[in-house]
């Protein structure tokens, strides 16, 4: 039977990691779902959905080897597929301002509160490491309409952090 | 009429002109605005999502509240005749179920196109109406959604490219 695994990867970033992993899962007859791969600072992160025959002892020992040989980390948790079940965001929040401690929780638990579901969420740190900035883009479902949401990013901004919501209108042709 | 769907190879079908505007041209046209309607939330569809491979786009996003719209806009052998600005928004196609992305797309157009009579007509477009059109049209090349996707990051990096 077929399971769904979500197998989580991190290490240092070298070359090819990716082209190493997924070779050996498809050696090893997976099936690949949706997945997020990518830098974060000088690290490579990997989430990726696999679907496989192979119990989840067996499908650690399929990527061991090239696990152990890029000295990376691996971990894999049991899951429901779900897939053909996208959820639709409609509005996007842009952020920035210096980076300071708090300011990702500050801002998103605002937005909780004001009733946003995030779907997907990435930040960046720019700037210099004398003046850092925070860079962050949310997209999400706002269950209470979008009001309540900059009314919420209102409060926040007045702390010094610039942030913009906006309507996403998605259009279908 | 029934839509294609990708990775159908007849979506990348280049488009002919159309040059004989007959009742069966009008009769095509009507059929199609039906299929367009029948989709869900479809603003737009041009003729080879339902396997004719003539310039035939019709764009109608009059359903959405609060934003610009020419109404039901029947444009065939249409030709973008100006284009500025970019905005980055979000789009779904009815030949690609479940998927929407981000495309930057021009921001305001000029497009230039007969209608069902062969009268030559010109609307100026601005942000959701205009990225309707540039998807429509992009179908007569051939073109999907699909092959202009940028990712969030991409737009985050710009952005910090910008800042400075
Ligand atoms: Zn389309």
């Amino acid at each position: 039977m077929n399971h769904w695994y979500m197998l989580t990867v991190v290490g240092e970033d070298r070359r090819a990691i990716v082209a190493h992993l997924t070779h050996a899962l498809y050696e090893g007859g997976c099936n690949l779902g949706e997945a997020s791969m990518m830098r974060l600072g000088g690290n490579f992160s990997i989430m990726m959905m696999v679907q496989t025959t192979l119990s989840k002892h067996q499908l650690d020992q399929l990527i061991e080897p090239v696990v152990d040989s890029l000295g990376l980390h691996a971990h894999i948790d049991s899951i429901k597929g779900q897939l053909h079940q996208h959820q639709i965001p409609d509005v996007r929040v842009h952020v920035n301002g210096a980076d300071r401690a708090g300011i990702v929780s500050q801002v998103v638990g605002a937005l909780a509160e004001a009733g946003l579901d995030i779907t997907d969420l990435e930040s960046d740190v720019a700037g210099t490491e004398q003046q850092p900035i925070y860079l962050m883009i949310i997209e999400g479902h706002a269950s209470e309409g979008i009001e309540p949401l900059r009314s919420a990013l209102e409060i926040v901004a007045q702390n010094g952090i610039d942030a913009r919501i906006d309507e996403i209108e998605t259009m279908v042709g | 009429m029934e839509i294609l769907k990708y990775p159908d190879p007849r979506l990348k079908q280049v488009s002919e002109p159309v040059d004989c505007f007959d009742d069966a041209l009008r009769q095509f046209v009507r059929e199609l605005e039906q299929t367009m309607r029948a989709g869900p939330g479809g603003v737009g569809i041009a003729a080879p999502q339902v396997a004719c491979f003539k310039q035939i786009v019709i764009v109608d996003v009059s359903s959405k509240p609060k934003i610009p719209s020419h109404g039901c806009m029947i444009l065939i052998n249409p030709e973008l005749t100006r284009w500025e600005g970019l905005a980055l928004g979000r789009e779904g196609c009815m030949s690609v179920p479940d998927y929407t992305g981000n495309v930057i797309r021009a921001e305001s157009i000029t497009v230039q196109a007969l209608n069902e009579h062969g009268e030559q007509q010109a609307f100026d477009c601005e942000g959701y109406e205009a990225r309707a059109v540039q998807h429509e049209i992009d179908h007569l090349q051939g073109m999907l959604f699909l092959d202009r996707l940028v990712s969030r990051r991409n737009d985050l990096f710009k952005r910090k490219v910008y800042k400075k």
